[in-house]
């Protein structure tokens, strides 16, 4: 969901590498001489055909790609996107056959609902088994017959708070706490429409995928009841600033925290950051790969989606990211030490009132986003 | 004939990244999403959100103006009278910075202004009261007023180093004292370039949205974070090129306050 900062610019130089390599290759198959030169390859790649990966920037440890090419001898092109929203239009103009793709919840279900995936063969991913049941129920959300869509990684949406500037008996148990006037221009909001409603919708106890107008109306008062609280509104830059000292409470996702931690503990810090999963419930949001109809190898993009269910493979990716993992086998590969970090995988109990980002149409949209101008404009 | 022939790049520039984009985005704000006719994305300002967001915008651009034009007029004079050598060299160094990217400059302001900013954090050193104005509309004024600042002093450098060294020892000679020469002679005769700095810093003041994002933590919606919004969050382009059509009113305005005092070009930046 939320990518790192450095990520928009490593992508940019990522992808003019990675397509300049793509060409390379895919040259030499056309020659049929499969003769590889920028790598040792064992197995050629381009022998065993093609296969066309989109995905986030940032969003797979490289070295997975070379094994894949390596044990399977299948070429991987891979192209990277930023948003969902860029995404989408590609695979739907059908600009290039992708023949594997890496999007969130809400963005699979729209493209499910516009008739742009295909059904998966499992029998062709035998490590589907690998993934935790857990998320794959979760995932009903948005696919609800489990066809079209493996769990690649997950996070949830909660609070961070400086244990330096908030008191312990005023730590942050849930959303409402982002509206105590203790935290008067200490607070850091999320800068994008569905995560600031979510946050006022899941306060007053309603759905984050409500889709009724007095509801919203609430909401949208209540996030102009806190607007003169709110330091700023922010995206990525919550992570840097709460870091920095800025804020004492803000609004984050957390794939962030293994790096939030890290940088802590790096610079050492004489405070440490805290990451809550709210009472009232969050965000859990999760990425999963689905294959496009128009794709033209189908079958190597199940292979490629078996591959990366592997527990070593996601394990060497859940490292590389530091997003959740949903495969229960790499997870038992970890160290126990990161097994039991909360903010990284927290208990199924807390998660017990949270929900999955659902697409709500156009006409819903309109209305959140005509909302979210009036909190803005206030 | 050869004549003609030099200009086609040009007007294939002008037409292609011009003309054409321009006439989308009339095309645009005149229709609905489903693409028949219809003026309600014009007619859109008047809502009080919009219709707030551009009276803010016009009150911080104007601001920003007025401040760019009381620094940047002694500056120019300054500039003037330090000859040609040194002085262009003074103006090279307003320039420098604008050889850097726009957007980094404008996040330095960021880091510098923060609570626990570089200012700050000086001015804890010195144990003196710190400043709280990032998040606020003095910090944006003050990014307008740092990123076009360089727009108003060039034209009227250029306007004011124009200006015959006779005309002003004429007005000494005859008695005027220095406000006197300033109101009758310096200022009537660097019209043009103050003309045309101003739509320099205003313009771009008016339709900004990275400076209000960046140093206004998105609190503050300004008439172009809503246009920016209508185009990368919401998918709007029908609404947000109606906004930007209203936002065309007024810049046509100031193009035409441009035509009618400085006929002549005297005013422009280089």
């Amino acid at each position: 969901m939320r990518r790192k900062i450095y990520a928009a610019t490593l992508a940019v130089t990522l992808a003019a590498s990675l397509i300049l390599a793509g060409c390379g290759s895919s040259g030499n198959t056309a020659n049929g001489s499969g003769n590889s030169d920028q790598n040792e390859a064992s197995a050629a790649p381009g022998s065993a055909g093609e296969v066309y990966v989109y995905n986030w920037g940032e969003y797979i440890d490289e070295e997975v790609i070379d094994m894949f090419e390596e044990e399977t001898g299948i070429h991987v092109v891979y192209d990277m996107f930023e948003t969902n929203e860029e995404m989408y239009p590609i695979i739907e103009a059908g600009a290039r056959n992708y023949d594997a793709v890496c999007p969130s919840d809400y963005m699979i279900q729209k493209m499910i609902t516009n008739d742009l995936l295909a059904e998966l063969n499992f029998d062709n991913i035998p490590n589907y088994k690998e993934i935790d049941p857990e998320y794959i129920e979760r995932s009903r959300e948005f696919d609800p017959e489990n066809k079209y869509s493996v769990p690649y990684t997950w996070g949830t949406v909660g609070i961070l708070y400086n244990t330096s500037m908030v008191a312990p008996e005023d730590a942050p148990t849930g959303w409402n706490d982002l509206w105590d006037e203790k935290f008067s221009g200490e607070i850091l909001m999320q800068d994008s429409v569905r995560d600031a409603f979510m946050v006022a919708l899941k306060a007053l106890g309603y759905s984050m995928n409500t889709e009724d107008a007095d509801e919203l109306a609430v909401a949208r008062d209540l996030l102009i009841e806190q607007k003169p609280l709110v330091q700023a509104y922010v995206v990525d830059q919550v992570r840097d600033k709460m870091i920095g000292g800025e804020a004492a409470i803000g609004v984050i996702y957390s794939g962030e925290m293994l790096y939030i931690q890290e940088e802590v503990a790096n610079l050492g810090l004489d405070y440490s950051l805290e990451y809550v999963i709210p009472e009232e419930g969050t965000n859990v949001w999760i990425d999963s790969w689905v294959i496009p109809k128009n794709a033209q190898n189908k079958e190597n993009a199940e292979k490629w989606i078996d591959f990366l269910c592997r527990p070593d493979i996601a394990k060497m990716n859940f490292e590389y990211i530091t997003y959740a993992t949903p495969n229960k086998g790499a997870f038992d590969l970890l160290d126990e030490e990161l097994q039991n970090n909360k903010a990284v995988f927290p208990d199924i109990e807390s998660l017990q009132n949270c929900e999955v980002f659902r697409y709500l149409g156009e006409e819903v949209d309109q209305m959140y986003n005509d909302m979210w101008k009036e909190v803005k404009s206030k | 004939m050869s004549r003609k022939l030099l200009a086609g790049p040009y007007l294939i520039w002008v037409i292609g990244f011009t003309v054409i984009p321009l006439l989308m985005i009339v095309y645009y704000g005149l229709t609905a999403s489903s693409g028949a006719f219809t003026l309600a994305n014009i007619a859109a300002i008047a809502q009080p959100e919009h219709a707030k967001a551009l009276w803010l915008a016009l009150l911080l651009s104007l601001i920003s103006t007025v401040v760019c034009l009381l620094l940047a007029f002694p500056l120019a004079m300054i500039l003037r009278s330090r000859g040609v050598g040194k002085g262009s060299f003074v103006v090279f160094l307003f320039i420098l910075p604008m050889w850097m990217n726009f957007l980094l400059r404008t996040l330095a302001w960021q880091t510098l202004l923060e609570k626990n900013g570089v200012i700050n954090g000086i001015l804890g050193f010195l144990h003196l009261p710190k400043i709280a104005i990032i998040n606020t509309p003095a910090a944006i004024v003050l990014g307008m007023v740092y990123n076009f600042l360089p727009f108003m002093v060039l034209p009227l450098y250029n306007v004011l180093s124009k200006i015959d060294d006779n005309t002003i020892n004429a007005a000494r000679d005859l008695g005027a004292n220095f406000f006197q020469t300033l109101v009758w002679v310096w200022i009537p005769l660097s019209v043009p370039g103050i003309i045309s700095g101003i739509t320099m810093v205003f313009v771009p003041a008016l339709t900004t949205f990275v400076i209000s994002n960046l140093l206004g933590g998105s609190k503050i919606l300004l008439i172009g974070n809503v246009i920016e919004q209508e185009f990368t969050k919401s998918g709007n382009w029908n609404l947000g090129s109606g906004l930007s059509l209203v936002l065309m009113v007024f810049i046509l305005i100031s193009m035409m306050l441009v035509e009618k005092y400085d006929k002549n070009g005297e005013g422009t930046a280089f």
